[in-house]
């Protein structure tokens, strides 16, 4: 399904970012970089709605010719980004929603492992399979 | 009938569009009415009620009212709906009953049979009267009869198909109410006949939409139908429903790709798979683009022109709406969507053909929101547009490419043929753009024209792309736009321009730790310095990524090769260093000192290792690793021995340093870690605890500014400090990976070290770590030569031999051959010399050890001990045994003499402690080699034993007692204990009455030795003797040396019996026993032994005539309470001198208890007049009341009262002197001076029958 998932920290550097093995690594460092901007965006234009409200989702950060990127950032402003290629038109709102939402499970999975310091790089096994399992789900 | 004046416009798709009524009957005089009506109509709205739940709209209507033909209407099965007329009038003035009869009514049913004809319901007769018209006929009907006739002919049922319109031409309120209720109901007529309509339009519609799936259905012929309702909702000012027409077909269209894309292919779809030969982009500057349109009715559109026509149309639509960012939100989508759909239909489309479209696309849309918004809106909806200018510039960047424009030879052959190929298929610029300057077109054009023509459009898009992005913040996009720019100025070969781009974007992924983008960058980055000629930045930069983990082995190695070239090539300007930081070359891990506690003295050797991981892919000679030191001298540095600083080092002297994660961003991995530390602050007072916390140690390094770690990549940064002290290590070969390199050094001047940088040269480059952190430091120190004695043993115990040791710190001084101690001798104490003497050596760090021996030679006044060569900042340690002379020691007055001891009781803790040792110090000066001055050191040695002794007497025979206690831990052998009289007096004779001659005494306990005094003639009036008991410690074998014995001398002073006291109870008379409560009788017997004796001679004695008398006073006390003495318990007696001279006393006692009991004591006391002339006048009992009396008694002490003497004290004398008062004075016979022959003795005392209690009260 995802090309392309990334979890992004608080400051905005990589805590974890994997493509699918096919395509071109850098192109995605990129895109999902690049595609921090329209999160930045989001989240401040969110910060004037009502925090209880507060939708994690972000929604489609912006779409390109070939990819789409969606985002999703925690309470603790964690960011999830996620590429999708365009051409995958099966691909809903919804199965964007709960995709990120198993991402955020697992995510707080690893969070709550002792001996991972928060801030450091995702080297969970645990994480990196569901990851997988996000990936292959398309082929 | 005339020609109409409103002539049958043609079917053009405008705004101008409105629905159409018919009108019928008299042209005249509708021609008359029509600019009201046209005018009237659309002024109030009307509520339109609608269909499948549509919530209700109010509606301004508006008519194009046309000739009535039957051609108009429409034939069954056509749908056009804006040819469609919806309502039908009949006009006429007729108010006359024969030309109604005559021609009008022949022409309503004609018009009649005709809609119904076509099954039109949808009519309305309109009556207008004219009173002008009326007055002129003559033969009128009632008004109504018209009307009414009209009605009944026509509108059966239906009579509100007729209306009156009254004098619609004049100014009357008549008429306006006329013309109101007209309007209402020509609207509610319209009204009714859209819903009517357009709910049978849409229902047909649906039906055709069901049948998508029969074969031969077609999009086309659908789209032309829906389009037709969407067109009449444009029509009806109903924009939104316009627009929800095309978005559904957008939807349904866009679903049949994906299906198709799925495999489930509808056959109509295949057309739209033709190949695409026109990629001319949108064209949004017309509401309806005819031309697109009818290829669609002709079904020859292509995808694009389908999605061209369809967005024109829904962009027509919004900007109506007023919402021209949604048009730039959709086109994107939109234009993506195209993309892939054409990937999807696998349609074939000639390479750069999609980019021109999507490039004329995106300005089109561009320049259509800019021509009907005003700058002000544009600005601050920049975020809405930048896509497009992001995305046209990235398509004009790929046609660049794609057609040679952007190679520095620009295009070949080939690439011009791709561009006459590109731009054939743009066709001829549409009309509506021609006199357009800068239409999307004639830039397109420009632009593939020429390689300047390209730069100057491409930079124009790319900048101002640029330029929105960072005034949105959204600064990684602009900086990756950026890295496009600079991409093709290095294609361009203008590195320079290609930098800042470049440097900026790497700075952005640096700073948020972006590995891949930063490991990309930087190649390209290097390149870019490459041909600039920046060599320090391109080593700098190469260095980096050759220790880039995310680069392949062959592209590390190639980096790193450029590295070595340059340092192997030679320099044109020796001696010039290219400075660079050190961390992407090598880093440092750990560094180790030896000796481990980093202190060594002067002279010493030290080596440090380090142990740096090279980041390099190949092993790499280094010509020189150094570290620069930097030397202090502190102020205290003095202090700095070497015991301080073992102390206070750690002790392993491994440091670690911090390994550095370039995959994190700059301001993570920088900031170092919370020092934390637990602080405590107590009053300086009461040493209470005030404040408590947790304080941070490096909060400098954690709260300074984020900036300035920035610099990552600057090299300026770094600079090589020269400095005096270096530690070098030359010609090393770094493996990649750990690599240990040891630095040796020799420590010249004492101080502080500190290990600032560290550098490694590569030809003339120099890998530079400008800071160590962790501070590693290492101290040089340089100590003067020591001596220190000390006891083995807790304390020295004075008269056995003890083991002291010596420990000579050498420090800077080396030990010849020959080099001696010399030690002055002190009389007390011997300096044992033993056959063998070894001594050990140690190095300063007692790490290893030797043996030497050991040569001690002895004189009279000094011995002398030769140390063992040692060199310098070394130990030796050796023991010597010395003795201290047991005794006692004799007078005090020369304790200040060196070399005397110094006796002296411990006083401090008596109390506590119970008896102390008594200590004596030998000061002992010592010559060392090294220094003009003698060493002066004080052993204290303590005395294992306390000795008292005790004179004891039995009638005239005296004893002497000493007691010996062991004070010390230790047991000892006690032998050949000896008594002798020091004094002149050989008629005395000792006679010891011990019986065993090896006597043990264990430790804290005690031994007692006793003599018999024995004397020939008349005794000495004191005695010198001295003891002396030889002893060993019990534990020890045989002692190779003799010992001395210990000796304790004293005095014993007035030894010899005068006075024999007898004292005797007896019963009442008659009575065999004593009874309790019974007076008793004691009879006291004082006898003198002696005849007159020198010690007699003193104030109480008397001389008269021919013989000497003394005066005595005696004192009976109980002190047990035993008894009660009645009368007198005292009285002063004159006693003469001579022996057997008795005096007896007699006194009445009385038993307070029963059983047998001591007698009471009887004391005799010498009683002295204050002067003799007075003694006489005095009566004992006027002054015994005196409690003033100066009474010096001795109480219990009595037994010691010799001992005291013998310490030189004499209290009576002392008391004589001080007391003023004419009194006489008592004076407590000596204990040796008085014998009690009854004491000891025992009275039986019965209990008296009655057995009562008896209250005695005594005075």
């Amino acid at each position: 399904m995802a090309v392309c998932v990334a979890v992004i920290a608080k400051e905005n550097y990589p805590l974890y970012i994997r493509s699918a093995p096919t395509e071109n690594e850098l192109k995605f460092h990129y895109m999902v970089h690049t595609s921090l901007d329209v999160v930045d965006e989001k989240i401040s234009a969110m910060g004037k709605a009502l925090v209880d409200q507060r939708e994690l989702y972000l929604g489609l950060l912006y779409p390109t010719e070939d990819y789409k990127v969606y985002g999703y950032v925690t309470n603790s402003k964690v960011k999830f980004v996620m590429v999708v290629d365009s051409s995958n038109t099966a691909l809903r709102d919804n199965e964007i929603r709960s995709m990120f939402r198993k991402l955020h499970n697992s995510y707080t999975d690893v969070m709550c492992n002792p001996f991972y310091n928060p801030g450091d790089r995702i080297q969970s096994r645990a994480f990196d399979n569901m990851v997988t399992s996000m990936m292959i789900q398309v082929c | 009938m005339d020609a109409p004046e409103e002539p049958l416009p043609p079917v053009i798709y405008t705004m101008e569009n409105k629905p159409i009524v018919t009108c019928a009957g008299d042209q005249n005089l509708f021609t008359s009415i029509y600019p009201t009506l046209s005018q009237q109509l659309p002024r109030e709205p009307m509520e339109w009620r609608r269909s499948y739940g549509r919530a209700p709209k109010m509606i301004h209507l508006e008519s194009n009212f046309v000739q009535f033909k039957e051609e108009l209407l429409p034939k069954e099965g056509n749908k056009a709906l804006l040819t469609f007329p919806f309502l039908h009038i009949y006009w006429t003035e007729c108010c006359d009953t024969e030309v109604y009869k005559a021609t009008v009514k022949d022409d309503l049913t004609k018009w009649q049979n005709v809609l119904k004809a076509h099954s039109s319901v949808d009519w309305l007769i309109v009556v207008v009267e004219n009173d002008a018209k009326k007055k002129n006929k003559t033969n009128i009907l009632p008004r109504t009869s018209i009307v009414d006739k009209i009605r009944n002919d026509f509108c059966n049922k239906q009579s509100d198909r007729c209306v009156v319109l009254s004098d619609p031409l004049k100014d009357s309120s008549r008429t306006q109410e006329s013309w109101n209720a007209f309007l209402t109901k020509l609207r509610t007529l319209l009204l009714m006949s859209f819903t009517k309509n357009l709910g049978k339009f849409e229902d047909d519609m649906r039906t055709l939409r069901e049948k998508r799936t029969e074969p031969g259905w077609s999009f086309c012929e659908y789209f032309m139908v829906q389009e037709e309702l969407a067109f009449v909702f444009e029509m009806l000012q109903q924009f939104e429903d316009a627009l929800v027409q095309y978005d559904e077909l957008d939807a349904l269209f866009s679903q049949y790709v994906v299906n198709f894309g799925a495999g489930d292919g509808a056959n109509w779809l295949t057309f739209f798979c033709q190949p695409v030969k026109s990629w001319n982009g949108l064209i949004l500057r017309k509401p309806i683009d005819m031309e697109k349109r009818e290829l669609i009715q002709r079904q020859e559109a292509t995808l694009l022109d389908l999605r061209s026509y369809l967005f024109s149309r829904q962009c027509t639509l919004l900007l109506f709406l007023q919402r021209p960012w949604e048009v730039a939100q959709r086109a994107l989508e939109l234009l993506h969507n195209c993309v892939q759909e054409l990937k999807l239909l696998e349609v074939s489309v000639p390479p750069g053909a999609l980019d021109c479209w999507v490039f004329l696309s995106c300005l089109e849309v561009l320049q259509r929101i800019e021509g009907c918004c005003d700058r002000a809106q544009i600005d601050s909806n920049i975020a809405h547009t930048v896509g497009l200018w992001s995305y046209a510039t990235e398509k004009l960047k790929s046609l660049g490419y794609l057609c040679g424009l952007v190679s520095e030879k620009g295009p070949n052959s080939e690439d011009l043929n791709r561009t006459v190929d590109l731009l054939a298929g743009l066709g001829a610029e549409r009309p509506e753009t021609a006199n357009t300057a800068q239409s999307p077109y004639k830039k397109l054009k420009e632009a593939l024209s020429s390689v300047e023509a390209f730069e100057k459009h491409y930079l124009e898009l790319s900048h101002a792309t640029i330029e929105m992005y960072t005034s949105i913040g959204r600064v990684r996009s602009a900086k990756f736009v950026g890295k496009d720019l600079a991409e093709f100025y290095m294609r361009k070969k203008s590195p320079q321009k290609a930098e800042i781009y470049l440097q900026g974007a790497l700075k952005n992924y640096l700073s948020e730790g972006w590995a891949l983008p930063i490991t990309h960058t930087r190649k390209q980055l290097a390149e870019c310095q490459k041909h600039l000629g920046q060599i320090e930045n391109y080593l700098q930069t190469s260095s980096l990524l050759a220790s880039d983990c995310h680069l392949t082995e062959e592209e590390r190695k190639h980096f790193c090769q450029e590295i070595l070239t340059f340092a192997g090539q030679p320099s044109d300007s020796p001696g010039h260093k290219i400075v660079l930081p050190m961390h992407s070359f090598a880093q440092l891990r750990d560094l180790h000192f030896d000796p481990s506690n980093a202190v060594v003295h002067v002279g010493g050797v030290l080596s440090v290792k380090i142990t740096v991981c090279s980041q390099m892919p190949v092993p790499v000679h280094v010509e020189q690793i150094a570290v620069n030191v930097h030397f202090s001298i502190e102020k205290n540095s003095y202090r700095k021995t070497a015991e301080w600083l073992t102390k206070h080092k750690t002790s392993n002297g491994i440091i670690n340093f911090p390994t550095e994660t370039s995959s994190f961003p700059a301001s993570q991995n920088s900031l170092p870690a919370l020092e934390l530390y637990e602080m405590f602050e107590r009053s300086p007072s009461d040493n209470s605890l005030n404040t408590t916390g947790i304080i941070c140690r490096n909060v400098h390094m954690l709260l300074r500014r984020q900036e300035s770690s920035s610099s990552l990549e600057t090299p300026s940064g770094v600079a090589l400090e020269e400095g005096a002290h270096m530690l070098r290590c030359s010609n090393v070969t770094l493996e990649p990976g750990p690599n240990t390199i040891t630095f040796r050094t020799q420590a010249r001047e004492p101080g502080t070290y500190t290990l600032r940088q560290l550098c490694a040269s590569v030809g003339p480059v120099c890998f530079v770590l400008p800071h160590i952190y962790p501070v590693v430091q290492y101290d040089v120190y340089s100590q003067e030569p020591q001596l220190h004695v000390e006891p083995l043993a807790d304390s020295l115990l004075a008269g056995i031999p003890q083991k002291v040791k010596f420990t000579v710190t050498t420090g800077h001084y080396t030990i010849k051959n020959g080099d001696s101690l010399q030690l002055s001798n002190v009389e007390a104490m011997l300096i044992l010399c033993q056959a063998e003497n070894r001594a050990v050596i140690y190095s300063n760090t007692r790490e290893q050890s030797s043996n030497a021996s050991l040569r001690i030679q002895s004189s009279d006044k000094v011995t002398s001990i030769s140390l063992p060569v040692v060199p310098a900042y070394h130990m030796i340690e050796f023991e010597l045994e010395v003795l201290s002379s047991p005794s006692a020691p004799a007078p005090r007055g020369e304790s200040d003499l060196l070399g005397t001891p110094e006796p002296h009781w411990k006083h401090k803790d008596k109390q506590k402690t119970g008896p102390c040792m008594v200590t004596t110090d030998h000061k002992v000066s010592i010559d060392c080699p090294w220094s003009i001055y003698s060493t002066v050191i004080a052993l204290t040695f303590s005395v294992p034993f306390r000795t008292t002794h005790s004179l004891l007497s039995s009638g005239t025979r005296k004893y002497v007692q000493v007691c010996i206690q062991n004070l010390s831990e230790l047991d000892f052998q006690l032998s050949d204990s000896d008594l002798v009289d020091t004094g002149d007096g050989t008629n005395l004779q000792l006679m010891p009455l011990n019986t065993q001659p090896q006597q043990r005494i264990y430790s804290k306990q005690s031994v007692f030795f006793v003599w018999e005094l024995k004397w020939t003639q008349e005794p000495p009036p004191s005695l010198h003797c001295r003891f002396s008991v030889g002893f060993s410690p019990a534990s020890e074998e045989r002692l190779s040396i003799s010992l001395k014995p210990y000796t304790y001398e004293f005095r014993v002073e007035n030894f010899f019996t005068l006075y024999n006291v007898k004292a005797e109870i007896l019963p009442p008379a008659g009575t065999e026993y004593c009874r309790t409560g019974s007076l008793c009788s004691l009879e006291v017997s004082i006898t003198r032994l002696s005849d007159l004796l020198e010690v007699d001679k003193d104030d109480a004695l008397t001389e008269s005539e021919d013989y000497f008398s003394t005066k005595l006073m005696y004192e009976v006390v109980d002190n047990s309470s035993n008894w009660a003495v009645c009368g007198k318990s005292c009285g002063v007696i004159s006693m003469p001198v001579a022996a057997q001279a008795t005096h007896r006393v007699h006194m009445e006692v009385m038993p307070l208890f029963a059983g047998y009991l001591p007698l009471p004591d009887v004391r005799l006391f010498k009683y002295l007049p204050h002067h003799s002339a007075h003694s006489s006048q005095l009566d004992a009992d006027s002054w015994i009341e005196n409690d003033s009396l100066s009474v010096d008694k001795h109480g219990d002490d009595q037994l010691d009262s010799s001992s005291v003497k013998s310490r030189g004290s004499s209290h009576s004398a002392a008391s004589s002197e001080h007391k003023g008062l004419p009194m006489p004075r008592l004076q407590a016979l000596p204990a040796g001076q008085v014998f009690n022959s009854s004491s000891g003795m025992q009275v039986l005392v019965i209990p008296s029958q009655d057995d009562h209690v008896l209250e005695v009260s005594v005075t």
